[in-house]
């Protein structure tokens, strides 16, 4: 088992003639994703890395049966492709583009919850649950099929656990990318309850970063909610008050959201906490006894 | 994105807020004649910068004389004013703003933020207007009303009638709120806003409420539809670093240490001033790369690194995931020679082709420090940094 996504999961991409779009199919392709084609307005009917091209969601998901989409269409466009998908039923959104309009969220994160539809990001790497199923851009070779779930806010912050996973050999169930956006799809808390509803995850990794109350909220999450063993990071101790750090949702304002409240948030919870991202791993191996 | 005092009372008077008559000028002289046209013998001089805390530093000043305009116009207008929202440097006065004064009898406060627990655009209102609505939130939170946006309605007057009421406002000055309220709530949707301010939002002698102040913020990520606010930024307000980093789609920002520090992704780099910091040192900036690390961009991310005279050591931090690290190698190297770094520069390279990146490193002959992990790389920088352990 695994959470959101397995190798049935019957993928079509939004935005799949482009170049990101051409790039990231071609790999989620040769990990072996059941990727069914795509959606591009205007070029329905013709063929696109050997997948058939549609002109519209709807269409696409008719024909292929698709459960899932994944979205590289550019961020002035990503509202009206996540509103989309949603429409045409589909339960999984990945969205992987970064720079959408706040606002915009805010309207897709309405409609998606109303339609009962998951959206995971934007901003984020994707979903993955190794050796079966590659929804994003994140790279397949570093994953081992295994017993971690990892949830993070950051891209590459997320290979460092994975990494860190696959060398301890305990290798991951699903890696979930929520994306460092101030309006997420979902949330923490949202996978979190799904990693500790599956069976095959037996220890979950979080990985936050400054900024909103996010990890706060999570922490009390785990505190009541979740059995399994947490290890989390937090990135931006050294992170300077009202300055953006890369990503929209990643800024300490009026004193709010820094990294050592989070840090002594989760701590409370029983979460064990590293300080260095170099220590997930071995932070995992002190708490499971593996 | 920032916008002035000035420019956010510009928009409030589009969407028929009660605002001040003002002008915003540039010189002394242009100060004066504004003081003129407004007419009265008493008027308000504040200096335009993107910070709160104006007051406090001397930057608001309450005048009744022309040549008290000239002598606030030539103090301020090309200094720096130093609030405690700026840092030690203080931001550029660029403008100063010349108004009619208001006569107050009560202050209030009204603001607006896009929430994220609630994922909704939330109103705040408060009576404890004039101070530091951060304080008011931390020592009396009772004293803050809120009500949600949904975003498919929109505000309604109710909610506008609510607040008020709350604040205890009485007759005509529920009209007068549910109307700001409302168009507050349409320039906040309509301008791709992200926060706005008034405070204080006051209770004139004449009992009509009036917007005193304006801070008003406009997401960044939606500036490229709101073409009336992208003229509006003041690039005399950036850090000039940060502003050019930004052009070559460089994420940069200046801090107080002497590690220079370049990494691919938002939170990796955030990971790497902190592990940097757990081993000692401390970060002279954040800097992501992005995901394609090519030569030209690494050469230019040396450039802005080094520009910052303190920094003593440069470390590299790159998980090549889609990306070859064989390649990032040569393009550090390239960078390196085209350069011209003279401080020790630390490499850390994991995932794709990494061993022949780290090859190419040491073969290079350059001052190049291969680490093998990102806690050796942290020790190496911060020894070759020559701080102490």
């Amino acid at each position: 088992m695994s959470i959101l996504i397995n190798r049935d999961t019957r993928v079509i991409c939004q935005g799949f003639t482009g170049g990101q779009g051409t790039f990231h199919s071609e790999q989620a392709l040769e990990y072996g994703t059941k990727l069914m084609g795509g959606v591009t307005p205007g070029k329905g009917g013709t063929l696109h890395l050997g997948l058939p091209v549609f002109n519209t969601v709807a269409e696409a998901v008719n024909t292929t049966n698709a459960t899932a989409s994944v979205i590289y269409v550019p961020a002035a466009f990503c509202k009206d492709s996540i509103l989309e998908a949603a429409n045409a039923n589909l339960k999984l959104i990945v969205c992987i583009t970064e720079g959408i309009p706040t606002q915009d969220m805010l309207d897709c994160k309405v409609i998606c919850d109303n339609l009962g539809t998951t959206l995971i990001g934007p901003n984020c790497p994707g979903v993955i649950t190794p050796d079966e199923c590659k929804i994003g851009i994140m790279p397949g070779h570093i994953h081992l099929s295994g017993k971690v779930g990892i949830v993070s806010r950051s891209g590459t912050l997320t290979y460092e656990a994975v990494k860190q996973t696959t060398d301890y050999g305990y290798g991951q169930s699903t890696c979930v990318g929520i994306g460092g956006d101030p309006i997420p799809g979902s949330s923490f808390i949202d996978i979190l309850r799904l990693f500790e509803q599956d069976a095959e995850t037996e220890a979950i990794v979080m990985i936050g970063e400054i900024g909103g109350t996010a990890e706060e909220e999570a922490a009390a999450y785990i505190k009541s909610n979740v059995t399994k063993p947490v290890v989390a990071y937090i990135a931006g101790v050294t992170a300077p008050s009202g300055k953006r750090m890369g990503h929209a949702g990643a800024i300490v304002s009026g004193g709010k959201g820094t990294a050592d409240e989070k840090f002594a948030a989760l701590e409370d919870a029983g979460v064990k906490t590293v300080r260095s991202l170099a220590e997930i791993g071995e932070g995992l191996k002190e708490i499971t006894g593996w | 994105m920032n916008l002035h005092e000035f420019q956010g009372k510009q928009l409030f008077r589009e969407y028929g807020l009660p605002v001040s008559r003002g002008f915003a000028v540039t010189s002394a002289s242009d100060a004066v004649e504004a003081a003129k046209k407004i007419g009265g013998t008493k008027w308000v001089v504040k200096a335009q910068v993107h910070a709160g805390g104006r007051g406090k530093a001397g930057g608001v000043k309450l005048v009744d004389t022309l040549d008290e305009i000239e002598n606030f116009s030539n103090l301020w207008l090309g200094k720096n004013l130093v609030t405690y929202q700026t840092d030690e440097h203080g931001q550029l006065v660029s403008s100063i703003l010349v108004e009619d004064c208001t006569d107050i009898k009560d202050e209030l406060y009204l603001g607006a933020v896009i929430d994220r627990t609630a994922k909704r655009i939330v109103f705040m209102a408060s009576t404890e207007g004039g101070v530091e609505i951060e304080k008011v939130a931390e020592e009396t939170p009772d004293k803050i009303i809120k009500v949600e946006i949904n975003p498919l309605t929109g505000a309604q007057p109710y909610q506008g009638r609510e607040l008020a009421f709350s604040l205890g406002l009485k007759g005509d000055q529920v009209k007068q709120f549910v109307k700001i309220f409302v168009g507050l709530a349409r320039l906040f949707k309509e301008k791709d806003l992200e926060l706005i301010e008034i405070n204080p939002l006051v209770i004139k002698s004449d009992d009509n409420l009036h917007c005193l102040d304006a801070k008003v913020v406009v997401d960044s990520n939606a500036v490229y539809r709101q073409p009336i606010l992208a003229e509006m930024r003041d690039e005399s307000q950036e850090d000039p670093r940060e502003a050019h980093a930004a052009s070559w789609d460089l994420n940069y920002v200046a801090l107080d240490g002497n590690i220079g520090c370049m990494v691919n992704g938002a939170g990796l780099a955030m990971g790497t001033m902190d592990i940097v910091n757990l081993y000692g040192g401390a970060p002279a900036n954040f800097l992501d790369v992005g995901g394609g690390a090519t030569k030209d961009r690494v050469v230019e991310a040396f450039k802005i690194i080094l520009s910052d005279k303190n920094v003593k050591a440069v470390l590299i931090n790159i998980f090549g995931g889609i990306v070859r690290c064989d390649l990032i190698a040569d393009g550090v190297i390239g960078a390196v020679e085209e350069v011209g770094v003279d401080v020790p520069v630390v490499v850390r390279l994991e995932g794709n082709n990494a061993d022949l990146g780290l090859k190419k490193l040491s073969d290079s002959g350059l001052d190049i420090l291969a680490a093998n992990s990102l806690s050796d790389a942290a020790q190496k920088v911060v020894n070759a940094a020559g701080v102490k352990n």
